[in-house]
């Protein structure tokens, strides 16, 4: 039998692996497949929720589709800001987008 | 208006005409000046001539705090009419002989001013009747000073020795006041009269009321020039010569022996206050004798003898012969006043050359030399003239209370026959030394009358005609001790005589004596080494105690700030790092806590 706990759990992991992109990587295009990997991991728990509870409502089921828009519309938005990112600096390489350092 | 206030607040109003309106007008602020002090002169006769009890107390107040109440109270009685006559004659002598010493002088109107400030000033101590008010005319005796002794300001030696003045008689006040505090405290009241009732507070032969004594003394130390502080009185001569004569021998050093007296029903109970204050008299007065011996300016040798007389009061007080200091005080003010003024008119006369090796031959000048050969033997003690009588009081008591101080008023006496014997054969007998000295001539009749005016009290105001209306005496006792000290000051005169007759130069040098003893010189290496360790400590504490705490502060700021700005990286990945850490640490919290 598979519970909720084991679903649970790989959620968790995409998260913290989606995370661990997000910290590590360099490049802002593979930055933000970490973070679209974040987000499957919310949907992935939600799902897993919804299917285990005992209400009827199915509401998380529902949740995922709304996040799973809100979600390419959010990449749509994010690389464009990186192409206008790269035309400004010429380079995808987070670290030398530094503008904010004090 | 009653008369002793008109003879307290003339001058007063003198002073304050000249200061706002008349200073550039000399001879307009002289004429206010001593018509003031003539004013005065005369209202004190009549405050003389009322009897006691009419006059009593007579009181303005001045400040009321609560229950505490100070009034500015005239208290008349023998002994305040008694100075208030020597302060008021001397003076006004005093202002007609500066109206002819000063003639010429640039800052006559202010002078004239300046004396009138002080002759208000110290006939308020006269009559002072309470602890406070007494302590105010007592510093305004000394701004009156300062401003006197400082005349001639633009020049290097007077301020520096006006300062010198005030600074000791601070340090002398410092005690002063602390002990009118105590007083205050113990008995609950600063009148006199009020003290006077509750004196058991202070408790008889304890050590509260010999405390108490003793602080109290140390403003007549301050102000009567007493060793250790009577180094001001030297430096004060740097003032015109008519100041010298009023303030340094007749009047102000004579206050604190004045207020002594005053205040001797608080020193009674403590004998051994009394027992300190005739030591530190009978050391004035010997020491200073011996300074005056080897002194070469006429001014310094008299201002060395007023310290030596002035230890003689002190003594006396000590003594418990309060009459006996208080009738020296009075032929004192008479004779030294008259010696000074007759210097005065020397040093004029020689075009203000002050160095006794520089004159000799001055016996041409009838009226200086008579008067100042009668003010020399008045001070030597010479049988029958006032000193005579003053001194041998003094001595007389000695002799019964304290044989060693007694020996040393007899060789204080004997030294003073000595260097009196030498200024007066030096300056006025043998051959002219100087240019200036051949060149001199009698002073003109506003200097010399003076002179006169001061000789005949100097003389007779020892006979009992003229002092019982002054004092109550004890009665003369037949005694072997005026004999002793005419010898001992015969002893002096054949000495000096011997010694100096006809010579050119001082044929003796004893370089301590010369030099004072170093007192001067060990009061700066004292007051240097206190500075300098007081700079070292205040440069420390401003260094490391203050200025680590500033320092602590400023450094922890900057620390602190260098801490937050770690985390602004400006790197996208190190704040989402963080962010996720503080999540993390979050949940931490709300689920474990």
């Amino acid at each position: 039998m598979v519970t909720l706990n084991d679903y649970l759990l790989v959620s968790g992991l995409f998260f913290a692996l989606g995370f661990a992109g997000v910290l590590m990587r360099r490049n802002l295009i593979v930055m933000f497949m970490g973070l679209e990997m974040m987000l499957n991991a919310a949907n992935l728990s939600l799902v897993a929720f919804s299917r285990f509870s005992h209400s009827g409502a199915a509401a998380g089921h529902m949740l995922v589709f709304f996040i799973i828009t809100v979600a390419a519309a959010e990449v749509a938005v994010g690389l464009a800001i990186i192409v206008a990112l790269y035309r400004a600096k010429q380079t995808t390489h987070v670290e030398d987008i530094a503008k904010l350092r004090s | 208006m009653d008369l002793p206030w008109i003879v307290l607040f003339t001058p007063l109003v003198s002073a304050f005409l000249i200061g706002v309106f008349t200073k550039r007008l000399h001879n307009i602020s002289a004429g206010i000046s001593i018509l003031a002090v003539l004013i005065s002169l005369g209202a004190s006769i009549g405050v003389f001539l009322q009897p006691d009890a009419a006059a009593g107390s007579l009181s303005l107040p001045w400040l009321s705090a609560g229950d505490f109440q100070v009034n500015i109270g005239l208290k008349i009685d023998q002994l305040s009419k008694a100075m208030m006559l020597i302060v008021t004659i001397v003076g006004t002598l005093v202002h007609l002989y500066s109206y002819a010493y000063m003639a010429g002088d640039e800052g006559k109107g202010r002078f004239f001013g300046g004396l009138s400030l002080f002759m208000f000033s110290m006939l308020g101590i006269v009559f002072a009747d309470n602890f406070v008010m007494m302590f105010i005319f007592w510093e305004l005796v000394g701004v009156s000073s300062f401003l006197l002794i400082g005349h001639w300001y633009y020049r290097n030696a007077p301020p520096a020795a006006a300062n010198k003045a005030f600074l000791a008689n601070r340090i002398g006040d410092f005690g002063f006041m602390f002990g009118i505090l105590l007083i205050w405290v113990t008995t609950g009241s600063i009148h006199f009269s009020g003290i006077a009732e509750n004196l058991g507070k202070l408790g008889a032969h304890s050590t509260l009321a010999t405390v108490a004594a003793l602080l109290i003394f140390c403003g007549a130390v301050g102000k009567s020039a007493q060793f250790p502080l009577h180094v001001w009185l030297p430096d004060a001569m740097e003032g015109p010569t008519p100041v010298s004569a009023l303030i340094h021998a007749a009047t102000m050093v004579a206050a604190g022996v004045y207020m002594l007296a005053r205040v001797f029903f608080i020193l009674e109970i403590a004998p051994d206050a009394l027992t300190v204050i005739m030591w530190i008299g009978a050391i004035t007065a010997l020491l200073s004798a011996l300074i005056a011996t080897q002194q070469n300016d006429i001014k310094k040798v008299l201002a060395y003898s007023t310290l030596s007389q002035l230890g003689y009061m002190v003594m006396a007080i000590g003594l418990v012969a309060k009459d006996a200091a208080m009738f020296h005080l009075i032929t004192h003010a008479f004779f030294k006043a008259l010696l000074f003024l007759g210097s005065g008119a020397v040093i004029y006369a020689c075009h203000h050359e002050q160095n006794i090796w520089k004159m000799g031959g001055l016996k041409k000048l009838p009226f200086t030399t008579l008067t100042f050969l009668i003010g020399t033997l008045a001070l030597m003690g010479f049988p029958y003239l006032s000193g005579f009588f003053s001194k041998d009081a003094i001595l007389i008591a000695a002799y019964h209370h304290s044989q060693p101080v007694f020996w040393i008023g007899l060789g204080a006496a004997f030294l003073t026959a000595f260097y009196m014997t030498r200024l007066f054969v030096v300056v006025f007998l043998g051959k002219e030394r100087s240019h200036e000295a051949e060149k001199a001539h009698e002073v003109p009749v506003l200097m010399w009358l003076p002179l006169v005016l001061l000789a005949i009290p100097s003389a007779i105001a020892g006979y009992d005609f003229f002092i019982k209306h002054f004092l109550t005496l004890a009665p003369h006792e037949a005694s072997k001790v005026p004999i002793i000290a005419t010898a001992a000051a015969g002893l002096g005169i054949v000495a000096g005589g011997l010694l100096y007759w006809g010579r050119r130069s001082d044929p003796m040098y004893l370089e301590p004596l010369a030099k004072k003893f170093y007192f001067d010189e060990f009061y700066a290496f004292l007051i240097r080494n206190t500075q300098d360790l007081l700079a070292r400590l205040s440069a420390f504490l401003d260094r490391w105690v203050i200025g680590l705490t500033v320092r602590l502060v400023s450094g922890g700021t900057w620390g602190a700030g260098f801490l937050l700005r770690c985390f602004q990286v400006g790197n996208l990945q190190g704040y989402a790092l963080l962010f996720g850490a503080g999540v993390v640490a979050l949940f931490y919290f709300v689920i474990f806590q």
